[in-house]
This record gives C-alpha cells, structure tokens and sequence, in this order.
C-alpha cells in the first residue's frame, strides 16, 4: 500500500466535490414564499373551490376547464355552493388574482415549476 | 381445516351476499356526493347547431376591400400577426382570386367578372377532414357541431395538418408571433412559435351568443347557419342558388359553399 496517501487524497477531493452543494448551501434555504393576495381576491373571500383544494389541486382544475372549454365547448363552471364562473384563465383567474409575479411565480419558482401558460395566455397586466 | 361440502356451501353463500352488495353501495355513495360537486355547463345564451355552415355570396363583393374587412375583424380579435415576410405568414381568412380558389373551374377565357374577382378564402371545416386524420396527438380535431378545432397546448408543430389540408387554410408560427400583432386583445390568446394555427369558425364567439367575426361585418356578404336545420339562412340560400365549393372532388366535404 505505497499509494495510501494519494487515494486517501483523491477520495477525499471526490467526497468533498460531491457534496459541495450540500455543505454550500447549509444554512442558506430559502424562506417558504409568502403568497400575496390582490385586493379583489380578498374581497371575494372565496376561490372557486375551497383553499385547500384550490392549493393542492388548481393544476387539475385548470387542466379540467381546459378541456372542457377547448374539446366540449363548455365554459361555465358551477362549484359546489351554486356559484357560477365562466372557465377562463386571463379572465376569471387573472381577473381576482391579478398579480400574477406575487400569487403565481412566488411559488412557482421556489419549487422550480416552470410555467408554459404565459407563452400564449396573456396576462393583463403585461400588455396594459 | 377439513374441507366439507356443508363449510364450502357456507363461505360461498356469504361471498354472494358480499358480491351482490357493492353496487347497492355505491348507488349509495354517489348519491350522496352528487349534491356539492362541481358541474359543467354550457352557456345559455351560446349558439349551437348540428353542423355549421357557411354560404358566401359573392355577387355582394364589390372590391376587395369588402374582404380586407373580414380579415381586419378576425384577425384583431384572435390575435393573428401581421408578418410582412410571406414565407411567415400567418392568415384565418384572406383573399384569393377566382383562378386560385377554384383552379379546376377557371380557364383563360373565363368571362371577365370572375377573371377579376376576389374572394374570400378560410377553413372549410371540412365533413371529412384530413387535417384532423393525420394529426399524431388529436391536437386538431372535429367538435360534435361540425368545427374543426384546434388544441394549441397539444400541437408539436409536426405540420402533417399543413401538408395534409388541400386549401392551405393552415398557417405555421415560424416566428414568436407577440411582436407582429398590432393590437393584443387580451381575452383570446395568442400562439407561440412552433404551432399551427387555423380558422376555428369563431367558436368562442358562438359560445355567448355572437356570429362570427367575418360574419357580423361582412354586410351580408357571409351567411352563417346549421346546415342540418331547413330553415337556417344558409339552406335557405343553397336551395335557391346554385353554389360550389372549393375542390370538391378531393372528397373531403367542404362546409363552406360559394355563390357565383
């Protein structure tokens, strides 16, 4: 064992090279974002569905009313305490939550979901 | 355990039973969720029709500019750019003279009021559409009223659609459109780069209740209608007139007909 010290030096390099994102980062995670609700949405009072599902669910639901707008042609939506809405994106989700930097991406990106919706949705507020 | 016919006649009886039971179960269970969930509706007010149809008269067309309107309102509203690079462009409807639209039907001596005229051109949400059967993801597809729609968020861009369509009613985004659209209407979005994009007979504007754009500013021009109803406008017109329709011997069903 003449090599002792070079493999105990190599392994050490690749052990220290492979869990260089851990120690770098410890003690640096970034806070739980804080979802910002627009002054419309908060007069509502109430999403489409409950909260917890609408925080759990909303990608279901979109992907839900974008079927059925787009295959069945079938745009109103009626929730479980009667209410109807009309299922558009730019208008009836961006209508209430109209800042979509503070409601959408806050989140968005702290979880690294990159969202496609904006290459053709429009957002208001970017082409006001 | 000693297997008898007696224990085996018992534990088959009790399984029946518990068989038997499920469906009287969920009966139960449904029944009692239906009351708070979410339905989806259609809206009141929207137009509907077993097959939608187009008739365009164009004895009314007195110059092109007749047209330039139809495209102006359709294109405004659906977000449609206006590429100067005609390898780029994106058109719904658009204008074509007489020889291009029906090139089987002119010929060089054909008389002078169709060797001048113009006319408008857009999907012919065809009976039979090839662009739909060639498709690879169901991204183009017949709705149950006879339009041949189109699901942006499954098109991969492949252009089957494009080579399969006899009437080159479909255009390719070669570019990110956003920049050449003049106006953004925010209540319809726009495309990106790398989807085909056609005439969806305004099917969004059927939905609350309107005719389509083309229609309601072409000034009788269009007439819009079921074709399955005798009464609508555009059986009206099909039994009074003499129509044709653009290359109709491909067998694909166009539902837009021509008043010459």
């Amino acid at each position: 064992m003449n090599d002792k010290y070079k493999i105990y030096t190599g392994l050490f390099i690749f052990i220290a090279m492979v869990t260089f994102p851990f120690w770098y980062n410890l003690g640096k995670a970034a806070p739980v974002p804080e979802i910002k609700l627009s002054e419309k949405a908060k007069a509502a009072g109430a999403c489409v569905r409950p909260v917890a599902y609408m925080k759990t669910q909303h990608m279901t639901l979109l992907d839900a009313w974008r079927d059925s707008v787009v295959r069945d042609g079938k745009r109103a939506y009626v929730n479980g305490s009667g209410k109807e809405f009309r299922m558009s994106l730019t208008d009836t989700c961006l209508g209430c939550h109209s800042e979509r930097a503070a409601f959408c991406d806050r989140c968005h990106n702290y979880v690294s979901v990159k969202l496609d919706c904006w290459n053709c949705h429009i957002d208001p507020k970017e082409n006001a | 355990m000693e297997s008898r016919r007696r224990s085996f006649l018992k534990i088959a009886g009790v399984s029946a039973l518990g068989l038997g039971l499920r469906p009287v179960l969920d009966v139960f269970a449904s029944s009692g969720a239906q009351g708070d969930a979410p339905q989806v509706l259609e809206n009141e007010k929207a137009l509907s029709a077993k097959q939608w149809a187009m008739v365009i008269d164009t004895r009314h067309i007195r110059s092109i500019g007749d047209i330039e309107v139809m495209m102006a309102a359709c294109h405004r509203i659906h977000n449609v750019p206006l590429l100067a690079n005609k390898n780029h462009e994106v058109k719904w409807i658009w204008a074509e003279r007489f020889k291009h639209a029906f090139p089987a039907k002119a010929h060089e001596y054909v008389n002078e009021k169709l060797s001048d005229l113009s006319l408008p051109v857009l999907c012919n949400h065809c009976e039979n559409p090839p662009c739909v059967r060639v498709c690879p993801t169901q991204a183009t597809f017949k709705r149950p009223d006879g339009i041949v729609s189109m699901d942006y968020h499954r098109c991969i861009g492949c252009r089957f659609c494009m080579a399969a369509c006899p009437y080159g009613s479909r255009s390719f985004n070669f570019r990110d459109p956003r920049p050449f659209i003049p106006k953004i209407d925010s209540h319809f979005p726009t495309r990106m780069m790398g989807v085909v994009e056609k005439c969806n007979f305004c099917a969004e504007r059927l939905a609350v209740g309107k005719m389509p754009a083309c229609v309601a500013v072409s000034g009788g021009i269009l007439t819009f209608g079921d074709l399955e109803d005798p009464e609508s406008g555009v059986r009206k017109l099909l039994k009074s007139h003499y129509t044709i329709r653009r290359r109709q011997s491909l067998g694909t069903g166009p539902r837009v007909y021509y008043i010459i």
